[in-house]
């Protein structure tokens, strides 16, 4: 009997118990992150020049898109309970490398010593340069790749090798990330073909300005990992794992299988929202994702995806990643210098890791 | 003792979000006396006990000790007033050593500041000698077996000498040595006038230690009675609010099934270094076989090694015919493996998850074409449904609120309906009805005994003797990591069975039994 009585309302629970029920409920779920997304907008948009135009809007869904899929991925680990810091380097090494097959041309004077020189690349482009649509396609397969292969390695380290997944992943970030800058030795990969740029451009106009290639790719991503997780076994056993590992083996759950597949899901993803950053670039860029690291926990954490593992949903991540890009953007738009950005994002992390930790007194888990 | 009592409560009430948990309690505790007090799982007993030890403030009523008003704001009040409460969760420093464990709070000083090791040394040592602990004080509370972690908590609680001792549910984790030990000490505090209350399922231990009993049913308090007045049948009674004819289903022991049928189970010379030595047994579809043995017999090694969570070295295990000596747990589950596990909380239930969620995990393959095909989520909640109704679990909203919500007795309930769920032929249950109140034990027996009608076989691993003898048709003992003794219904003893678990052959019983007289006399 010991400590069941009173950790919860049992049967029946009273008028009272049940609205404070309904307010752990709002907290814990999706509508909070709505509410506050309404709240911050309203609250700086007399300060942030530009922040309710169509212009801005336009920019601000091309900045959402391969930011969502990347928190996606990132839901897939931390509903384990682990944590992967290695997306960063997976954004850099993916994306390089993928363009490094479709580029049309590379300066002899730039890349001639680099280690791909004579094999994938040369003067002439990449190795894919000719294929035109099928090329692009296949790069982009590449890219893909080469991002779950780094999963893999994670996933191996810590479901096999039973190591904690923040120092795997911090270990394959700072490796992976030298990686991307060794393979050009820092040179952006430009002068990709334009069915590799048609993924993120915004050249409609009107309406098709919003409906764009990117949009189409997260908005797949998004009802497919929401299927996985809420409407499959795998789904069932992803969250099991990761609320209590030896009730979830006990009961015959894959274990080893499931934190494998999860860091590869999170770095598969990070290599596929890296294609949509450099497309919308235009560039494949060796360092595209170092500042990116603390958008991506901090939009999974506000989007109600827990550090302490078996807690969140794909709408969280995504309108925690929308919260995140609003967040960004009107930071710019208020022309606030570079350190005071960081400061606001720094505090915003923190407030969301608190949040989290009242969320989880609040709802079921008072431990 | 008619004089002011230790511990006096009048109209004592408390509610949890509206829900009332006690009501108007009142309750008296006589120095030198031990009251019992007894309930099912959700009575009310931990609250009543958590508002005397000063971890709850009570909504009404109040308290007084040895008639001075008491009303403690922290368990350190309580404390400093003589009340120390043994917790039935151990709450242990696993990293600390035993005289941390037990001096954290209040290491003693020398000049006020620093702290004296010395004599916080020599105190531990002689607690532990109290109670003929065998480790040092500077064992690290880690290396301990689960029955010394809980003789840990319990020489916590008795230093200091308090004038009011709470146990618990003390003896869970104890082997039935370390309990006479207990017992022996609560005689010896209470003939210097220590008064205790002790809490606890195991109705014989209640009646044996207590002067008088409390009964505690749906968070009142029903009866106080001298425990000379109250038969255990009786007791169980007024604890349940309604005759139970016996505490087990009637077993009239089952017909040898057909022999064709591979057996439920086969190990064949199993091995797993240190935990488990050469067991060679079956189970045949529809038989009980009950594990008997002391705490670190092996039993539970066992368990684990046929499910497949620790590995076996040599042998062969087979489940149904299948060879799963190699396999993963999920594949032993596949051919047929049920495991209720010792420990409900950290590996039976997802406490945040609702029933249909721990109800359906071992069982999802079941309702879906593959691991990303579409779960049949609602003929799935129809099943849980079913499956919970016929083992009548108590819960309101199986799909929204956690289990941890439920009582013990009903947590159980969801354990065992998980696995019914994967229609096992082999159902394994260690220590099924540890902390689970008479009414549901009940139902836990009835339902394991409806499937080995149905043809499951059934293995059930238990400290109480009596709880094997009423339910099982055969007893193997084990001792040391070895099966030692076999047993069939027809040769049923509690004596010859207790002294095979000790260590005394057959041929030595008249023997055995004095040497289990003795030891029970804690020597």
């Amino acid at each position: 009997m010991s400590t069941t009585q009173k950790t919860a309302p049992p049967a029946a629970a009273p008028e009272s118990a049940r609205r404070v029920d309904g307010l752990h409920r709002f907290l814990a779920g999706e509508g909070f992150v709505l509410a506050l997304i309404v709240v911050y907008v309203l609250a700086v948009s007399p300060f942030a020049n530009g922040l309710l135009t169509e212009r801005n809007a336009v920019n601000v869904l091309s900045n959402l898109w391969p930011l969502a899929i990347i928190v996606i991925g990132q839901s897939f680990v931390l509903i384990l309970g682990g944590i992967d810091l290695s997306q960063t380097a997976v954004i850099s090494v993916a994306n390089t490398f993928g363009a490094l097959f479709i580029a049309q041309t590379f300066a002899p004077a730039l890349f001639s010593d680099t280690v791909f020189w004579g094999s994938v690349i040369g003067e002439e482009g990449g190795a894919l340069s000719d294929a035109g649509l099928g090329g692009t396609v296949l790069a982009i397969v590449l890219t893909v790749a080469a991002g779950c292969l780094i999963g893999l390695l994670n996933g191996c380290a810590v479901a096999v090798l039973r190591m904690p997944p923040f120092m795997v992943t911090l270990g394959t970030m700072l490796l992976f990330g030298a990686v991307a800058i060794w393979m050009t030795r820092s040179e952006n990969v430009t002068s990709l073909p334009p069915e590799y740029l048609a993924i993120g451009s915004t050249q409609g106009g009107g309406v098709a300005s919003f409906l764009t290639l990117s949009m189409g790719v997260a908005v797949v991503v998004a009802i497919g990992a929401h299927y996985v997780l809420s409407r499959t076994t795998y789904g069932a056993w992803l969250y099991a794992a990761g609320t209590n590992r030896r009730t979830a083996v006990v009961s015959g759950v894959p274990h080893t299988r499931m934190v494998i597949s999860a860091y590869v899901i999170s770095a598969g993803l990070a290599a596929l929202g890296s294609v949509l950053y450099s497309s919308r670039l235009g560039a494949g860029r060796p360092t595209l994702g170092d500042d990116m690291l603390l958008d991506v926990i901090g939009a999974a954490i506000i989007g109600g995806i827990s550090l302490f593992g078996g807690k969140g949903s794909v709408l969280g991540a995504f309108l925690g990643a929308l919260f995140f890009v609003i967040l960004s953007n009107s930071l710019n738009l208020m022309n606030l210098p570079f350190h005071v950005v960081w400061v606001v994002k720094g505090l915003v992390i923190v407030a969301a890791a608190l949040l989290d930790v009242g969320r989880n007194r609040l709802i079921g888990g008072r431990r | 003792m008619t004089s002011t009592p230790r511990l006096e409560l009048r109209g004592i009430s408390h509610a949890f979000f509206g829900m009332p948990v006690n009501c108007d309690i009142s309750l008296r505790v006589e120095p030198g006396e031990v009251l019992g007090l007894v309930g099912e799982n959700g009575a009310g007993k931990s609250t009543l006990m958590n508002i005397v030890g000063g971890v709850l403030t009570p909504d009404e009523g109040r308290m007084l000790i040895d008639g001075d008003p008491y009303a403690p704001k922290s368990t350190g009040e309580a404390r400093a007033r003589g009340i120390a409460h043994v917790h039935q969760e151990l709450n242990l420093f696993s990293q600390l050593s035993v005289i941390d464990n037990v001096f954290l709070t209040a290491y003693p000083r020398r000049w006020g500041v620093f702290t004296d090791r010395r004599k916080a040394r020599r105190d531990t040592a002689d607690a532990l000698a109290q109670l003929e602990l065998p480790f040092s004080p500077s064992t690290i509370v880690e290396q301990l077996s689960p029955g010394h972690r809980q003789m840990l908590e319990i020489v916590k609680g008795t230093l200091g000498s308090p004038g009011l001792i709470i146990l618990d549910e003390p003896t869970t984790s104890l082997t039935s040595r370390e309990t006479h030990l207990l017992f022996a000490l609560i005689e010896r505090l209470t003939a210097q006038g220590t008064s205790f209350i002790y809490v606890s399922h195991i109705l014989d231990d209640v009646k044996k230690l207590s002067d008088r009993i409390a009964v505690m049913r749906d968070s009142a308090l029903i009866d106080v009675r001298a425990e000379a007045d109250l038969p255990v049948r009786e007791l169980i009674t007024l604890m349940v609010g309604r005759p139970l004819d016996s505490l087990y289903p009637d077993r009239a022991g089952h017909t040898p099934a057909d022999v064709q049928a591979a057996p439920a189970l086969r190990l064949d010379d199993v091995s797993a270094t240190g935990l488990v030595h050469r067991a060679t047994l079956t189970v045949d579809r529809g038989e009980v076989v009950g594990i008997f043995g002391l705490m670190g017999a092996g039993r539970t090694e066992l368990a684990r090694v046929i499910a497949g969570l620790d590995a076996a070295d040599s042998g062969r295990i087979e489940v149904a015919g299948t060879d799963v000596t190699r396999l993963s747990p999920r594949a032993r589950i596949a051919a047929g493996l049920a495991f209720v596990t010792e420990d409900r909380r950290g590996e039976g239930l997802l406490m945040e998850f609702p029933v249909v969620a721990n109800a359906a995990l071992p069982s999802l393959a079941r309702w879906s074409g593959g691991v990303l095909a579409p779960l049949r989520r609602r003929s799935l909640r129809a099943r849980v449904q079913a499956v919970t109704e016929a083992l009548r679990l108590k819960a309101t909203d199986l799909t929204r609120s956690p289990v941890q919500a439920l009582s013990g007795g009903n947590q159980q309930k969801v354990v065992l309906a998980k696995w019914l769920l994967t229609e096992p032929e082999l159902l394994i249950l260690d220590e099924p009805t540890r902390g689970v109140d008479v009414g549901a034990q009940y139902e836990v027996y009835r339902t394991a005994l409806e499937r080995a009608d149905a043809g499951t076989g059934i293995l059930v691993i238990s400290s109480e003797l009596p709880e094997l003898l009423g339910i099982a048709d055969r007893i193997v003992v084990m001792r040391l990591g070895r099966i030692v003794a076999e047993y069939p219904r027809a040769q049923f003893d509690a004596r010859i069975i207790l002294g095979a678990a000790f260590g005394e052959r057959p041929d030595e019983v008249a023997a055995g039994e004095a040497a289990s007289i003795q030891i029970q006399g804690g020597v």
